[in-house]
């Protein structure tokens, strides 16, 4: 980061610990998030100073995706935590009825298409920036969404028959 | 048999049975609702400060404090005291000053300044002469930093005028820009710019405002025209 131009990691974590946390919640299991939230901050303050200041947010959203990947390959090591994944999985600790289904089934999905799902829709961000995110173009970015969204659909049309 | 596209209208999703309303909308309401978190951004700024101390990652630490002249700033680097902001200052200004000045991984740690905390509650208390926490004298250059490594040494409940500042850093007509210079102090209280008065007993200038100086000069009892 040009030094004219740097903000203060402070505000920085200020201005964006609730998307990073949002975004989170629907990625890993909800007994994780938290400490996925302090590791994401910690590497981002660990790589500040060669952060070149552009889309702060795209930057730390994919420090936070790859945080959330090394956790659920944790917990996925870790036979005695598989039981419980089931029930975690679908973060926040599933509500009774829909939303909770809708977790679980989010839960579910290819790890791009619920990243695409979980910035579009949780986090109303463009699919420019959530390409940024997942490294790929805008209409990658869209087609994941859709995606995510139609195999949504399908798994409840299965569930309904 | 029901294909996929058919569930994408509301109507035909209520047929399969009240809960089967599993179109996109719904979705996105569900996602959203999770989305929305609220973070302890304190609780997130103390775990990480500790464990940023740890590693040596923070290049600013800094905190408030409260204070008889209000809430004040204090900033350090590991060389030591760096930044002191009056209450009515602009905090998140000095920061971002430090973040351009010094570096951009400035940090909230107030553990850092437990013992500057208790000296300068001791000092506003009147029961502490001096400070003991090192300085870092980096965003200071030139004639500035020698007036003010000479304004250190003034004792406290003594005053220097202006002029005399000026001459024990070397230039005894330049007594204006030694004015100024006590005006850009950067760690006002902790290196006491508030001791320097005008030749005619007059306060002067200071950057904590008149009544700041007249109250820390009150605290150390010095003698006042």
């Amino acid at each position: 980061m040009s030094q004219s131009q740097a903000i203060p990691f402070s505000r920085f974590v200020t201005e964006h610990s609730a998307a990073v946390a949002g975004f989170l919640r629907g990625m890993v299991a909800y007994h994780d998030a938290e400490e996925c939230l302090q590791e994401t901050f910690l590497a981002a303050l660990r790589a500040y100073d060669s952060f070149d200041g552009s889309n702060p947010r795209a930057w730390v959203l994919t420090i936070a995706r790859n945080k959330a990947i090394d956790s659920e390959r944790a917990r996925g090591r870790r036979p005695d935590l598989l039981a419980e994944t089931e029930q975690l999985l679908a973060s926040p600790p599933p509500d009774e009825g829909l939303d909770a289904e809708i977790w679980l089934e989010v839960a579910a999905l290819p790890e791009k298409q619920r990243v695409a799902l979980v910035l579009r829709y949780g986090l109303d961000l463009r699919y420019r920036e959530i390409g940024a995110v997942l490294a790929c173009s805008e209409a990658a970015a869209r087609r994941s969404a859709h995606e995510g969204i139609s195999k949504l659909r399908d798994r409840r049309t299965e569930m309904a028959r | 048999m029901t294909s996929p596209r058919e569930s994408t209208n509301p109507s035909n999703a209520r047929k399969q049975g009240g809960a089967g309303a599993f179109d996109e909308g719904l979705i996105r309401e569900a996602i959203g609702r999770t989305a929305r978190v609220e973070v302890d951004d304190s609780g997130l700024s103390r775990v990480l400060a500790g464990r940023a101390d740890a590693e040596g990652l923070i290049e600013v630490a800094y905190c408030e404090v409260d204070s008889p002249l209000g809430r004040l700033l204090v900033a350090a680097t590991d060389r030591g005291l760096v930044r002191v902001g009056w209450a009515n200052d602009d905090h998140d200004l000095i920061l971002g000053e430090l973040a351009a000045s010094i570096g951009p991984r400035v940090v909230e740690a107030p553990a850092r300044f437990d013992p500057l905390r208790t000296e300068l509650d001791e000092y506003f208390a009147g029961s502490r002469r001096s400070f003991e926490q090192p300085l870092d004298w980096r965003l200071s250059g030139g004639f500035t930093r020698e007036v003010l490594h000479r304004t250190a040494e003034i004792p406290f409940g003594e005053t220097r005028t202006y002029a005399e500042i000026a001459t024990a850093a070397g230039s005894p007509r330049a007594y204006r820009a030694a004015g100024s210079a006590l005006g850009a102090n950067p760690i006002p209280i902790v290196v006491p710019c508030h001791r320097v008065l005008r030749t005619n007993g007059g306060l002067g200038g200071y950057g904590g405002g008149i009544e700041a100086k007249r109250a820390l000069l009150r605290i150390e009892r010095a003698e006042l025209t």
